[in-house]
């Protein structure tokens, strides 16, 4: 079973620090923002930075988004556990030694803006397709695909983009298959991936063709939530009790599926500056495996 | 007899005559099937739209001039990888009226998210 999620359906909004707080009353979420207050720990993620696109008329402050962003991270109140970025640190390009540049500019500016803070990368299409992933290996992670445990939490890092079909593919599915194994029933999984697992608008290329296996394999846990990026875009979807939250981004935001005939990205809003774009904490509280996600903008309005 | 058997063989043959007739009547009926040229490259299809009629079987021709592209059209689960120096043909019958996205589903650089284009299905 899939559905749409609307914020009609389950969510309430309340104004928090600058940012947004979006509880659930559906079992995996809190029911009050008051219960933020009392949660044993959050994470941060932030999606799509795209560093090295240019187009004034999408993004005129494309060298100062990120470091605004992570200015915003950096004046939080808590210091978050970690922080988890999902993909497309880098917007591509067909020139091989400019595009590893932008990796080294990225990551130099993103290490020494949040030093001190733990960091999980993940790559995205524009990372990762043009070479399987190579190059965001030799300067990211060495891995692309992983898992970690965080106060009991089992975190799983899904590569769905080092293939340029968007294939999760047979040989890491198998990894997934011996990874889960080691988690305990009742255990709490959290997924990071970029791209959608399911089909969320195959025809505008947000969907995973592979990603059914991994939901099935993750399906026998009660406790599930994904997040992932790639669509610049806030969203929220079930299949089945597994909930799937997608991130705005960091330099431009899409539009919604379908809304418009074709997809490209909307154009800058010089009365509202960045517009559409931010990231979100995500609150943990263990008990209950109850999660709170909060939006953030780049800049406070 | 004899008579009788050479009007009896007369009768099948008509009968016979009659069912291929009606068999070729039957398949001369059939849409003609549309076949499209379609040429892909970084990054752009030669096509940014293709309008065909409901009800028509679809042939799609497509040739990359450079390097790995996809074609998918989610909509008729039509898709097919692209790869240099080989025609690929994809096959379908438009069934249904609408406009329908077909795009490239292998990343293929900086321009992969333009590599797309409508299928118009007319009443």
């Amino acid at each position: 079973m899939a559905a749409n999620i609307t914020k009609r359906d389950f969510m309430k909004l309340a104004g928090v620090g600058g940012g947004a707080v979006f509880a659930s009353s559906l079992p995996g979420y809190v029911s009050s923002a008051a219960a933020a207050q009392k949660g044993e720990f959050y994470f941060v993620q932030l999606s799509d930075t795209h560093w090295g696109f240019t187009g004034d008329k999408v993004n005129p402050d494309p060298k100062g988004t990120l470091p605004k962003a992570i200015d915003a991270v950096n004046a939080l109140p808590e210091k978050p556990d970690f922080i988890v970025f999902t993909g497309d640190i880098t917007h591509t390009t067909d020139d091989d030694k400019e595009r590893e540049r932008r990796m080294v500019e990225a990551k130099g500016i993103i290490l020494k803006g949040l030093k001190g803070h733990r960091i999980y990368f993940l790559a995205g299409e524009h990372d990762a397709s043009l070479d399987n992933g190579a190059a965001f290996k030799k300067h990211f992670h060495k891995l692309t695909y992983y898992s970690f445990d965080h106060k009991g939490v089992h975190f799983i890092a899904i590569d769905n983009v080092s293939d340029p079909k968007a294939l999760i593919g047979e040989k890491q599915l198998a990894w997934l298959a011996a990874d889960l194994k080691k988690v305990k029933k009742n255990q709490q999984i959290v997924v990071f991936t970029h791209r959608p697992l399911f089909d969320l608008a195959a025809d505008w290329d947000w969907a995973t063709p592979d990603g059914q296996k991994a939901i099935d394999m993750l399906m026998p846990f009660p406790h599930v939530t994904v997040f992932y990026g790639h669509i610049h875009q806030e969203n929220h979807f079930m299949t089945g009790h597994i909930a799937h939250h997608a991130a705005k981004g960091l330099m431009f935001p899409l539009p919604v599926a379908h809304s418009v005939p074709k997809k490209a990205p909307i154009p800058w809003d010089a009365a509202a500056p960045y517009k559409g774009l931010g990231f979100r904490g995500v609150e943990d509280q263990l008990k209950d495996a109850e999660i709170e996600i909060v939006e953030f903008p780049v800049v406070k309005a | 007899m004899i008579g009788l058997r050479r009007i009896a063989i007369g009768l099948a043959s008509a009968v016979a005559f009659a069912a291929i007739a009606a068999a070729t009547a039957t398949v001369g009926a059939a849409p003609e099937p549309q076949t499209i040229k379609l040429t892909v490259k970084k990054f752009e299809y030669s096509l940014k739209q293709i309008t065909v009629k409901k009800g028509t079987p679809v042939v799609i021709e497509i040739t990359s001039q450079d390097r790995q592209h996809g074609f998918s059209l989610p909509d008729f689960n039509v898709r097919a990888d692209v790869n240099p120096g080989k025609v690929v043909r994809v096959a379908f019958t438009a069934d249904k009226a609408g406009e329908f996205d077909y795009l490239c589903d292998i990343f293929c650089g900086d321009g992969h998210e333009d590599v797309n284009g409508k299928l118009i299905v007319e009443e």
